[in-house]
């Protein structure tokens, strides 16, 4: 019944006997002990549980593990090296773009890609870019603000004030 | 929530992912995008015993057009589709449509051919198909057939793919002349499943006579559903508001929602009219272009 299986997350092979239906959420976070990305909804709808698989974001409560066999994986702690944070993490850092941190990885996977894809989003694109990720404490705007800044900060362009607004 | 126990396999052609669905029978199951087959197997509304991976099978992605026809591989994801040239071009109903599915993660995995073999009418794949006059290639072991839309739903999560058969191919006939399209769906959130949704597909000859209508309604009746009356008395016509209003009276009256969390019937029907109008306007304009 079980499969023997290879992942490659952030860089590192982890070889694993699964079940055929362990989720690929469960494998990162029991099996690897890497507990950045999160299970929030379990029904496909948060986003909390985002990674990247071969670069392109996807909800890991609705993968199985055995379908990432062979793929490249990137969960929120391969993110900071050696010379510091990843230019997602400053912009939420400075923007204060999280409260609880809950969404925090999931959110940062997701705007890795949306960046990747579309360097430089509008305000919409980023919202649109985000509408899978729910989050319950900041109202979204500074998640936004923080994106927009990483998105100056990655083509080296004059960065935005980090400075909270006061409506 | 975990699956009930299954047996996996990814084979790597489609021989051999036909083999295995005879071979393991009634119980097992092709996974493609997974985006609401595993959410089933979770929730155990679905439990297969085989799961049948047919991802790494090559050849079955690709949008072209060829022989007169828009050819969408089954195993085309949603995010492939919006960002295919030939759609932006020519197809912005498929635009329309995909920006209303899910969201960025869920387009990264689910795909065309899922989202019609899923065989639910609250997907909006099904009726823009309907709209397009789309045919779909079905592919088993004596070879491949080919079952107009018309024919391919057969109920709640049934469709014209027989057991050990594999959905391969989507075939639209080529947008031609003044062609026009465009789709929309009424949401409570991203994400959601339309509480109603319509697609329209309108030809227009240079006299501005409507020469061909397609519309399709999501969502609010049991099958995905062609509204036959709207589209008879937009052919033929000059489109004029009278004949538009007309057509979307006609979609209103003709589809049968349910009541449910989503709305009550009155609501719905109100919506499939307004969507109608507003999304007949919006091809006519295409077309136009
Ligand atoms: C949070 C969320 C929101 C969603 N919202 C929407 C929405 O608004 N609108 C919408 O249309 N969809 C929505 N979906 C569904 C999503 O688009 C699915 O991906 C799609 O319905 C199925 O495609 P799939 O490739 O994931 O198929 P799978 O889940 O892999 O398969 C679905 C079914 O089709 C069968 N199947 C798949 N491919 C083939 C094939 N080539 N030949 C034969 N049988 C096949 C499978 O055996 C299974 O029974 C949503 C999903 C999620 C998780
Ligand atoms: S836990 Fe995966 S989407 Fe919510
Ligand atoms: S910071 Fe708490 S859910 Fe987003």
């Amino acid at each position: 019944m079980t499969k023997k299986i290879t992942l490659k997350i952030n860089g590192t092979e982890h070889t694993m006997e699964v079940e055929p239906r362990m989720l690929l959420v469960h494998a990162i976070r029991e099996n690897v002990s890497l507990t950045g990305t999160h299970i929030g909804c379990d029904t496909s709808s948060c986003g909390a549980c985002t990674i990247l698989i071969d670069g392109k974001s996807a909800k890991s409560c609705t993968v199985l593990a055995v379908q990432a066999q062979g793929k490249e994986i990137a969960t929120v702690e391969g993110l900071a090296t050696a010379e510091g944070l990843h230019p997602i993490q400053e912009g939420f850092h400075l923007n204060h773009a999280l409260h609880c941190g809950f969404c925090t990885p999931g959110m940062m996977m997701r705007a890795i890609e949306l960046l990747e894809k579309n360097p430089n989003p509008t305000e919409e694109e980023i919202r649109w870019g985000i509408s899978g990720n729910l989050c319950r404490c900041t109202g979204y705007n500074n998640i936004v603000k923080a994106i927009e800044w990483t998105s100056a900060k990655m083509q080296g362009k004059d960065l935005p004030s980090t400075e909270p607004e006061f409506v | 929530m975990i699956a009930e126990n299954f047996n996996y396999d990814a084979p790597t052609s489609l021989e051999e992912a036909i083999a295995l669905l005879h071979q393991y029978g009634d119980e097992a199951k092709i996974l493609a995008g997974g985006h609401s087959l595993i959410p089933m197997m979770k929730l155990r509304f679905a439990s297969p015993t085989h799961l049948i991976d047919i991802n790494n099978i090559p050849g079955l992605s690709y949008v072209k057009e060829e022989d007169g026809y828009l050819k969408i591989g089954a195993m085309t994801k949603e995010v492939e589709v919006e960002e295919s040239e030939i759609i932006h071009a020519k197809y912005p109903i498929f635009m329309d449509a995909t920006k209303l599915i899910a969201d960025p993660q869920v387009r990264n995995f689910g795909t065309l051919g899922g989202n019609l073999a899923h065989g639910d009418a609250a997907n909006d794949h099904p009726a823009v198909m309907i709209a397009l006059g789309a045919e779909v290639e079905i592919t088993g072991k004596e070879g491949k057939r080919t079952v107009g839309i018309d024919d391919f739903f057969h109920g709640f999560y049934t469709t014209a793919v027989e057991h050990g058969e594999v959905l391969t191919e989507i075939r639209i006939p080529a947008a031609s002349g003044n062609y026009g399209s465009a789709y929309h769906k009424a949401e409570r959130k991203v994400g959601d499943y339309a509480t109603a949704g319509v697609a329209v597909m309108v030809q227009i000859d240079d006299q501005g006579r409507c020469t061909k209508a397609g519309i399709g309604l999501t969502n609010v009746s049991p099958l995905p559903l062609r509204a036959t009356r709207s589209e008879e008395v937009l052919v033929g016509s000059d489109l004029s508001e009278a004949v538009i209003a007309q057509a979307a009276q006609y979609a209103a009256e003709d589809c049968s929602p349910t009541e449910d969390l989503r709305g009550n019937e009155e609501y719905k029907r109100h919506l499939v009219g307004i969507i109608t109008k507003r999304m007949l306007n919006k091809a006519i304009v295409r077309a136009k272009k």
